[in-house]
This record gives structure tokens, sequence and C-alpha cells, in this order.
């Protein structure tokens, strides 16, 4: 594909690549994240690195950026054979990156935060305050950001952060620039202003390598593409010569409409019902209804309020004003055990830290949300009853490991998600919300997770779903609700949602 | 970081993986799908069917794990103690000396126990001593206006729950760092006993808190009551952490508070409960020491809450909370204790002891991480 | 380095002021210039070892060996002047800085090197340095007999009006203002305590970071040994014992967050100087010195609830209007 010769813009390509990573894999233990990758970079080219959660992208950034060190292969930059083992040597091959999360200090200025790490000095070797701050008031009008170089970082917002950090990887003046998901938190007007200043780049000779899950974004900014899948590359070529369906099928390895384990439920008796749920700051007047056997989608930005709305549901930081009614009658919740004896199960969006206790055992992990029920009646544990527990639960959501008291922290992503997800069963619950249940997870794992919901809403349960990841929210709901800026601000029906219809709704548009 | 699944499922059976995309890799060998380690190729969806591969109840029983445990290295360093003790003094193994030995770590060992339940969920308490001391004040100043012995325990009691109760509130209620709070508290309770006794001591206390401090519970062996006492407390406090569904809450509170806190265990709560048993531990030490000595001085335990923190780290609980027994903290109590005893047998002075325990301290924990630096170096 | 001044430094500066003037009209005396420049040369000590402790705190750490380090380095320093009495005093002080820096160090390895708890590790060494020093001096008390008149004479001469201490901790305090506010170290530290992991993501390696503070703080304290040993003319086992509390306190009533990243130079000397100023004022109003103790213990507790007021951390800011407000009130 590298090989036509029409004036498309890969064509240029031809020439020499500016960075070519070959042969790189990178074990953790028991794990193995990247495994022969390899990866072209163009000077004045838009790359697209596409795979799904837990492909290996964060791994491959990573080793770009001198976080990690691969195991095996080797990097050349401009024809030379490097080594990246800091962060400094990334930067002194003129890598940078904008990450996924802002990474930053918020006790420190912008100016700080732009340039830690490599602040000027004067020859004294004292940093050079004056020239610091007059390069990032440069910078910062560069992408036309609406605040000073001295504001401290914690008075500004998500979106603002966001623009710190591109500042950040522009004050290197990198040959080569690494965006990872730089417009999860970012809204329409702002993206608008990234993709200005990634064709500035590119103008300027730049490569980048941009990862998104947003495929509108990859087919706007991108040149080229790269797709992972389970640490290995699977494919790569020109934009211009793919469609998003094929890079799909490429990215999960089937096509798309198979995913979804999808049944069809008769929907039942209203068990949830929400009027008026709001806090001060997070999320205003939520109110949905939702019934037995019925899964309802929340999709939105990141940011939107949903996870934050749940968190309220669950009484974790109890709503100020609204009701809920379980069943019809109104639940008193102020305490996440209020909300799991009214029958209300929450598997949270960080797995890692509100989900999993890593340090413990899938046999203690589970019991952990119903220990009431785990223990007899003079209140020790009892363990064959546990033990028992442990064994139906796991073996019903596939759960693999040598042993019921292995380690969470032994186990790979999805399986903690399985086990966090028997925690919740074990309390037999009646209404399930599910807080991005898939993310970080390998294909298997995913594919089972969908298997369980269908299941349980088969069974009768009321399940909730919250997801980034448009696929699955259209895929796997009955009814989706979206979210904007701490609101609802529509619902679709299974049969009325498109995913235009639903991106537009949640960016603002008014479709 | 999200990385792909060591022991990835291979794809739902009507969807395997399409062929042609993959041949579509211009040049590229087609990658390989991650092989699964077991034999559970084709696995139907995995909902509702039993898993073709057998998960263990429990971990294989091997005999090196049992050698490699914490209490197991605290087991033979106990030995060690109690042959070098032998060995130097003659004296060390006569049962009224070694009864002695006892009175002498007792009421620290029994404030050792709240402390390991504190460390365990990630927070610590150095006002024990200045509650100690605050709770011996009052009870010495109730001891002069005429309060009988059972008043007294009483009182004790209550100042050491009252003042755990304010460190427990601090640190829930206001959202504090334990440590800072309890650096502060240390001040404060030590300082208002000072305020009030300044250089004076109160030494008027009735015979039965002298009896209770100073006697046995049995007079062959002559176990002192001190002694009797933790015993039953290290008892207690072990099933109820080993056996019980609140051992349970604390280790998932130690290991990660805020997904304890979503599962519906009720943190704060129990934190505050455990500054509460903090405080009444060291109030019982009071009446104990208070006893034993028969006097209130301003500097009375001074220093304890670092050795009783020495025992808890020593018996092998995480400082940054999560991990830790019972019976690790308790036979860490005996090896400084008879430490202690033994070299003071062979009139050691106790500030050269200290040199031995702080060497202890950090070496317990450096040896096994440098040994096991080493090993990962060999096996690479 | 956004102010030079937080508003919090000048309400705790305007407390201080306030406490000297409420006290000088109880006890005028204490409003002379003498006892002013006294209160600041007997403060000169806690305001350097305070500096020092702030780096380490601004790390997520703690080092609690500083006073068992200034007592040994104190002890060891006598001895030396003992055995070599021609030894100038220049060089006494090299060496105390470099036996305070040396046992710094250790408490550094082990933390930063073996990845034990800085608790855990400066508890241990407190113990060990402490013992240490009844060992090298076989038990003994040094007194100011065992001392040389120069080596005696340096903490208590005067320049230019003040102190040497005073000049001393002046010198220092500069330093670590240089240090903190214009070196890439110095911002580093902030940057390490207050993110770890985007601090590495820039480059800034926290186990580097950990060994250069302890080693700093190790530095002080062996300085601060010998100054404490030569001004009050003895040294034994127990000097200083309990002081790195008070050092601790003075670090958390300057503002100095326990969980790291925040923390000041100014903020730090108030903090110190507040101390200072209430242990010299208890006597002169007829307030038992046994208050001291309580005072602070409170003091502690008042400063560190209104630094948790001024970190909480708000719920996000996710409603439209919720953001303009925050935005309006911010101007």
């Amino acid at each position: 594909m590298a090989d036509t010769t029409d004036d498309q813009p890969g064509a240029r390509a031809e020439a020499e690549p500016i960075l070519r990573l070959s042969g790189v894999s990178k074990r953790f233990p028991g794990v193995k994240a990247l495994e022969g990758m390899r990866l072209d970079l163009y000077a004045g080219h838009t790359t697209a690195l596409v795979g799904e959660n837990g492909a290996g992208k964060s791994t491959l950034v990573k080793i770009l950026t001198g976080i990690y060190t691969p195991d095996t292969g080797s990097l050349v930059v401009d024809g030379v054979e490097r080594t990246i083992h800091s962060p400094r040597d990334a930067w002194a091959d003129g890598i940078t990156a904008i990450h996924q999360e802002p990474v930053m200090f918020d006790e420190l200025s912008v100016a700080e935060n732009i340039f830690m790490g490599h602040m000027p000095v004067d020859r004294r070797g004292l940093i050079d305050w004056s020239s610091m701050i007059a390069r990032t008031t440069e910078l910062l009008e560069r992408i036309e950001a609406d605040f000073a170089a001295k504001t401290q970082l914690k008075r500004l917002g998500v979106a603002q952060k966001h623009m710190v950090e591109i500042a950040r990887a522009l004050s290197h003046d990198a040959r080569i620039v690494i965006m990872d998901e730089p417009t999860a938190a970012l809204s329409a007007r702002e993206i608008d202003d990234l993709f200005r200043i990634v064709a500035d780049l590119k103008r300027q000779g730049r490569a980048i390598l941009f990862i998104s899950h947003k495929f509108d974004e990859i087919f706007r900014v991108a040149d080229r593409w790269t797709c992972l899948r389970d640490g290995c590359l699977v494919g790569e070529g020109l934009i211009a010569e793919t469609t998003e369906d094929e890079l799909v099928k490429l990215m999960v390895g089937r096509s798309i409409d198979q995913v979804f384990p999808k049944r069809e439920v008769a929907i039942g008796e209203p068990v949830l019902e929400v009027a008026g749920l709001s806090n001060a700051t997070e999320y205003a007047d939520i109110s949905f209804t939702l019934h037995k056997g019925e899964i309802l989608g929340f999709y939105g930005l990141v940011g939107a309020g949903r996870s934050e709305t749940m968190q309220g549901l669950m009484g974790i930081s109890p709503p100020t004003r609204g009701t809920i009614r379980i069943n019809g009658h109104e639940a008193r919740i102020a305490a996440p055990a209020d909300a799991i004896d009214a029958g209300i199960a929450y598997v949270p969006e960080d797995r890692q830290i509100q989900g999993a206790v890593t340090a413990l055992g899938i046999r203690e992990n589970m019991s952990l949300a119903s220990l009431a029920k785990t223990a007899n009646k003079t209140g020790f544990v009892a363990y064959a009853a546990e033990l028992a527990r442990t064994r139906d639960l796991g073996s019903k959501l596939a759960v693999k490991a040598a042993h019921w008291d292995q380690k969470l922290m032994e186990l790979s992503g999805g399986n903690q998600q399985k086990v966090v997800i028997a925690k919740w069963l074990a309390t037999k619950p009646q209404i399930l919300i599910l807080d991005e249940p898939t993310k970080g997870i390998d294909i298997g794992s995913k594919a089972a997770v969908h298997a369980i919901m269908a299941d349980l809403a088969a069974e009768g349960l009321g399940i909730i779903l919250v997801s980034s990841e448009l696929p699955e929210v259209m895929g796997m709901s009955d009814r989706i609700v979206v979210m904007a800026e701490g609101r609802m601000v529509r619902v679709f029906d299974r049969a009325g949602a498109t995913p235009e219809k639903i991106v537009s709704v949640a960016t603002g548009g008014m479709a | 970081m999200s990385v792909s699944e060591p022991m990835a499922e291979t794809p739902l059976s009507h969807t395997a993986a399409p062929k042609p995309e993959a041949a579509e890799v211009h040049g590229q060998p087609t990658p390989e799908q991650p092989t699964p380690g077991q034999q559970t190729a084709a696995s139907p969806a995995p909902a509702n069917q039993s898993a073709r591969y057998t998960v263990l109840d429990r971990k294989p029983f091997r005999l090196i794990d049992l050698m490699l445990t914490w209490e197991m290295i605290l087991v033979l360093l106990l030995v060690a103690v109690i042959a070098m003790n032998t060995s130097i003094s003659p004296y060390f193994l006569d049962v009224y000396n070694l009864s002695d030995a006892t009175v002498n770590f007792s009421e620290k060992a029994i404030v050792a126990l709240t402390m390991a339940l504190l460390i365990l969920v990630g927070e610590i308490d150095l006002s024990i001593a200045a509650i100690i001391a605050l709770a011996s004040l009052i009870m010495g100043l109730a001891s002069v206006a005429g309060v009988g012995t059972f008043g007294l325990i009483v009182i004790g009691l209550a100042v050491g729950a009252v003042a755990g109760a304010f460190n427990g509130f601090l640190v829930t209620a206001i959202g504090l760092p334990s440590i800072v709070v309890t650096i502060g508290t240390m001040s404060l309770f030590r300082g208002i006993a000072q305020v009030v006794l300044g250089d004076q001591a109160i030494t008027k206390y009735p015979q039965g808190l002298q009896t209770l401090g100073q006697s046995t519970i049995f007079s062959l062996p002559p176990l002192p009551n001190s002694f009797f006492i933790f015993v039953v407390l290290a008892i207690v406090t072990g099933i109820v952490l080993h056996r019980t569904t609140i051992g349970r809450r604390l280790y998932a509170i130690g290991n990660n508070p805020v997904a304890a806190r979503f599962s519906g265990i009720r943190v704060d709560r129990i934190r505050f409960v455990l500054f509460v048993l903090s405080g009444l531990a060291s109030g019982l030490a009071a009446v104990l020491l208070t006893g034993r000595i028969g006097s209130t001085r301003p500097n009375i335990a001074l220093g304890w809450e670092l050795e009783v923190v020495t025992m808890v780290v020593l018996g092998g609980v995480s400082i940054s909370g999560g991990s830790g027994t019972i019976p690790g903290v308790v036979l860490a109590v005996f090896v400084l204790g008879l430490t202690t005893f033994g070299l003071s047998l062979v009139n050691v002075p106790g500030i050269v002891i200290n040199v031995l325990l702080g060497a202890l301290l950090i070496s317990a924990i450096a040896v096994p991480l440098v040994v096991r630096g080493i090993m990962r170096g060999l096996g690479r | 380095m956004t102010q030079i001044v937080t508003r919090r430094e000048l309400v705790l500066a305007f407390i201080i002021v306030a406490m000297v003037l409420l006290i000088g009209v109880r006890a005028p005396v204490f409003l002379s210039f003498d006892n002013l420049r006294f209160v600041v040369t007997d403060t000169s000590v806690l305001i350097m070892m305070a500096l020092a402790q702030m780096t380490v705190i601004l790390t997520r750490g703690i080092d609690l060996s500083v006073a068992a380090n200034l007592a040994l380095t104190g002890m060891l320093v006598a001895l030396l002047s003992r055995a070599l009495p021609g030894l100038p005093i220049p060089v006494v002080m090299l060496v105390a800085l470099l036996i305070g820096a040396g046992l710094g160090l250790v408490n550094g390895l082990l933390i930063a090197g073996l990845g034990i708890p800085p608790i855990v590790v400066t508890l241990g060494t407190l113990a060990i340095y402490r013992g240490a020093i009844f060992i090298v001096a076989g038990g003994a008390w040094l007194t100011s007999k065992d001392m040389t008149e120069a080596f005696l004479a340096f903490p208590k001469a005067e320049f230019l009006g003040l102190s040497s201490l005073t000049w001393v901790a002046l010198v220092v305090t500069i330093g670590f203002y240089v240090f903190m506010t214009l070196t890439r170290t110095g911002r580093g530290l902030y940057a390490v305590g207050g993110n770890p992991v985007a601090a590495r993501y820039c480059g800034v390696s926290l186990r580097l970071s950990q060994v250069l503070v302890y080693t700093l703080a190790g530095t002080i304290s062996g300085l601060a040994g010998y100054l404490w040993v030569a001004r009050f003319g003895i040294a034994y086992a127990d000097i200083g014992i309990g002081y790195e509390l008070t050092v601790i306190a003075s670090c958390v009533i300057g503002g100095v967050s326990i969980a790291g990243g925040i923390g000041s130079v100014i903020g730090t000397v108030l903090g110190a100087l507040f101390l200072g100023v209430v242990a010299n004022a208890l006597p002169l109003i007829n307030i038992s010195p046994f208050w001291q103790m309580a005072i602070s213990g409170a003091v502690i507790l008042a400063a560190v609830i209104v630094n948790t007021r001024s970190e909480w951390k708000p719920q996000k800011l996710i409603l439209h209007e919720a953001r303009r407000a925050a935005a309006g009130g911010q101007k």
C-alpha cells in the first residue's frame, strides 16, 4: 500500500521514516504486552495508532517516551540506532508526548508544569524565570490558551489542563509528537483548535503519532494508520485507502455486529425510579426509570458527570436533592451499605482503585460486599459456604486462576474485572450498575462480560451500563441516556439511535 | 497500565478471527493469536458454562512457603535470642526471672496489639505514651482526692478512651492525616500532664492498684497480671482479626480504603473505633504501669510510642497497611522483650540495647528485600 | 513561585507579630532589641533544621533521626576537638557537616535504594544514633571543661550586632530559598512530592531526590550538632531528645503538607519562629514553661486543620453554572 504513486499525502512517505521501531517486545510478569512490534513514523505525516483498550498502545507510548525499556527490538531515529532509557533520552531524540491523563503538578505554575525537567537556566545554573515565563506565554498564545503563564495549575479546568499538556509537548520543539487520546476531555471547539495545531506541526515537518478511539478524528487528521491487536502489529497503510469498517475488523479481529450478544428480553416492571437527582456541582435533574430485564446505557464524553451520578445513586457521595425509588418504595441511601441493602450493586469505573483489592485473594474479594452473609451466627467466617459461593460465581463468570486464594494482582485485568463483578453478584442485587466495565481488558474477557450482562438481564436484573465506547453502548443497551455537562440531554431508543446522532448530542450538538 | 490478558481466552466460537483481514497485512507474517495455556480452544460462551479447567480451592501446600513466612523467621530469631541469653547469663532460664522479664514489656505489648490494628488499616497513633501519661495523671489526681482502686481503673480506661476518641474524631471527621494529628496530641496530652505536675510526682495510690500492677495471677508458674492480660487480649485480637468478618474489613481497608468504601464497608466508623481502642489500651497500660511503679511523673512512659511501633513493624505489619498478623506481633514482642531482658542481665545499658533494636528493625526489613533483589538479579 | 508570599504566610506572620506585641504589653522587656535578638538566636537551629525537614516532607517522607544525628555529630566533634585541640573551627564545622551528611546518606540509601518506608528507617536510625553516642563516649558526659575555647567561642561570637548563630541561620535560609525557587532540583522536589508519576514522565527521579533530601537533612543536623554542643557547652546521649518533633511541628505550622508537594521556605521559617517566640515568651509572662509542650501540641492541631481546609479538594465542577460560579469567584 505504501507504494502508491498518486498525489495522496501518503505518497511522500516513500522517504525514509524519521523513526523506525522494529521487533519490539515487552513482557511484564505473566503478561506479553508487546510482541515483535514495528512502527514507522514519517516527517510531515500523522500516523494513527489504532487498537482496542489493552492492545498495547500505552505500552508502546511508554517505550517511546522512556518510561519503559523494551526487552528486545531496535529504535532508529534519522537512520541512527538509539536507546531510550529515560524521558530525557526521549527528549534528546526529539520525541515528546501528550499523555492520556493530564499528569501534572497542581501546586506549581503553568510555566513550571510545561518546563518541568527542562527548565531554562542561566550561566550560574539558576532557573531563568523571565525567559521561562516569556517562552510559556509564547506557547500559550500559539495554542490560543486563555490563561496566564504564572497561574497555579490547580486553578485550571480539565480542558485547560489539557492545553497545558499540549503546550508542554510543544515546548520540547520535538520532531516527533505523540498524542495519546488528546481529545478525550475537550469540547468540539477545543478539538478544532487542537487539530489546527496538528496541521501546523505537520506543515513544519514533524511526525505525529495520533492515538484515538474516535474514528471521525482519525479520518480527519491522520495520513497513515497502524493497527495493534493483543500486542502485535496486525496491519498498516494509508488512511485514504481504508474504511472505518476495515479498521474496526482489524482491531477486534471480527466484525462489529457479531460482537454483542444482546438478547431480546421481555422488559418487566420498573425496578429503579430516579427523579430530580442533583448535587451542587456535578450533576443536576437526573430522572429516569430502569425496568427489570432492561439494559440502560449511559453515554457521554469523559467528565460528563455519568460516574458521579452513579456514585450518588450508590451513596458514595450522596446527592443533595432528588428521590430514588426501588420497586416503588422510596430508598434512603446515605452510604454504600444502604445502597447494597436496597439491592443496588456498582462495578466502578477504576478497577484498580475503586473495584479490586489487588493484594487480597479472589475468595476474599468476592466476599467483600456481602460480608454479613459470609459470617455464621456467631460472627465467624463460614469458610465452607464462602468457598462454595466463590467456586459457584467464579465458574459462572469463567474466572481463570490457579486457585481461589490467588491474589488479584496476579490476575489479568479481565479476570480481575470478573472477580469484581462476582463480588457484586454475591450481594444478590436487583440493580447492577456497570461503569466502564470493559475498559482496559482484553477482547475475550470483554465478550465474557457482555455475555454475563445479557444473561443477567435475561434473569430479570435491571442493568445500567455506563460506557464511553459507542459500539458497546449501542450494541448492549435497550435505551441510551446521553449526558453532557452533568445533565441528561437526550434518551434514545435502541431503534432510533445512530452513532452520528448520539455523538452529536453528547458533544453539544442539537441533533 | 493496561495490557493484554496473559491467559487470553480465544474468541467466541461463532466469531473466530477472520483470516482475510490478517492476510491484508502487507509483507507482514500473519501475527499469531496468543495461544492460550489451557486446552480451552474454541471454548463456548463463557457465561453459564462450567469452565473446563480446574481452579484449586486453595494454594497447594508447599513446605518452602511456610518456611519463608515472616512468623517463621521470627521464631528462628526468638530461638536465637533465647540461646544467646542462656549462654551469656546463667540466670536467664529461671522461671522467676522470666516472669520478671514479662512485666517489663507486657504493658507496651498490650498497646502494640491495638497499634497493630491501626497500622494494619494504614493509620498510626504516636500519642499512646502521652495518653498513658494523661490517664496516669488523672488517676493520680483522683487518687489524691480519695477515689478507690476500682474507681481509678474506670477513670484510667475512660481517659484513654476519650483521648483516643479525640484522635479518631480529628482523623475521621475532619480528615487529617493520623501521623500529624497524633504528633500534635502527643505534645498536647503530655503537655497537659507537665502543666499540672510540673516537676512534681504523685505517689499516693491505694494498695489495691499497686497489687494489680505488681502481683501475679498464679503463684506457679508466676504469671504476672499484666502478662496474663496481654495473653488474653492477644488471643481475642488474633481471633477477631483472623477468624471474623471484622478482620476481613480491616485488611480490605488497609489495602485499598477506596475499594473498601465502595464495597459498603463503613471505613471511617471502623477507623474511629480503632482509635478509641488504641486509647483504651493505653488507658489499661496506664492503670497497670501506675500500679506497678506506684507513681506518676510527667515523663512516665516517655518514648514508648517508638518502642511499640517497633514491636508492630518487626512483627511483620506493613507500615503502609494491609498486611501482618497478630502471631507475628506476639513473636516480635517476645524477641524484643527477651533481647532487652537478656542484655540487661549482663548489665548492657538500655540505650545500647536500643542500638541493637534499631538495627534489628531495619535489617529485619532490609535483609529480605536485599535477598529478593539478589535472587531477581540472579534470575535474569 | 507564582507569589513571593502567600496569604497563609502573611496571616502567620501577622499572628507572630501580634503575639510579640501582646507579650510586650505584659512584659515590655520582651520587646527590647536584646531580647528579640536573643529569641532569633535561640530559634536559629530550629529554623535550619525545619528547612531541611521541609525538603524531606515535600517528597512525602519524614526524618525522625535528625535530633539523634544532631546529638551524635555534636558528641563526635566535641570528642574530636578534645583529641585535637589545635584544630581550626572551620575544619571542625566541615567535619560536622560531613559526619551529618554521612548519617543522613545512610537514611537516604536505605529509603531510596531498598524502598523501606522513611518512618521505619529513621525510627531505626534514631535508636542507633542515640545509642552510638553512649558507645563512642563510653557513657560519659562532655562539659565545657572538655572543649577548647575556640570551640565554645564561635556560637557566642557576634558580627554586626547579630550572633553568629543568627548569621548561620540567615545564610542557610537564603541558601534554601535560592535552592527551592531557582534551581531545577529544588523545583523538582515539589514535582516529586506533588505527583511522583508525573515527575517520572518529566524525567525527575524520586530516588535521587530522596537520597538528596535525607543527606541534606543530615548535613544540616550535623552543623546544628556542633552549634548546639558548642553553644551549651555540653554533650551527652540525651541532648535534643524529642527535638525531631519540634522540627516537624515547625514545618506543619509553617504550612508544609505532610502529604507532600506543598511547603515554602518562608512559611517554614515563620513556623519555627512561632515556636521560638512561644518558648521564649512563657517565662517572661509568668506562665510556667511546662505549658510550652501543650501549646505547641494545640498549635500543631490548629495548623493542620487550617492546612487541610485550604488543600480541600472540592467536588468536580461539571455543571455549567458551577464552573461559571467558580470562575467568577476567583476574580
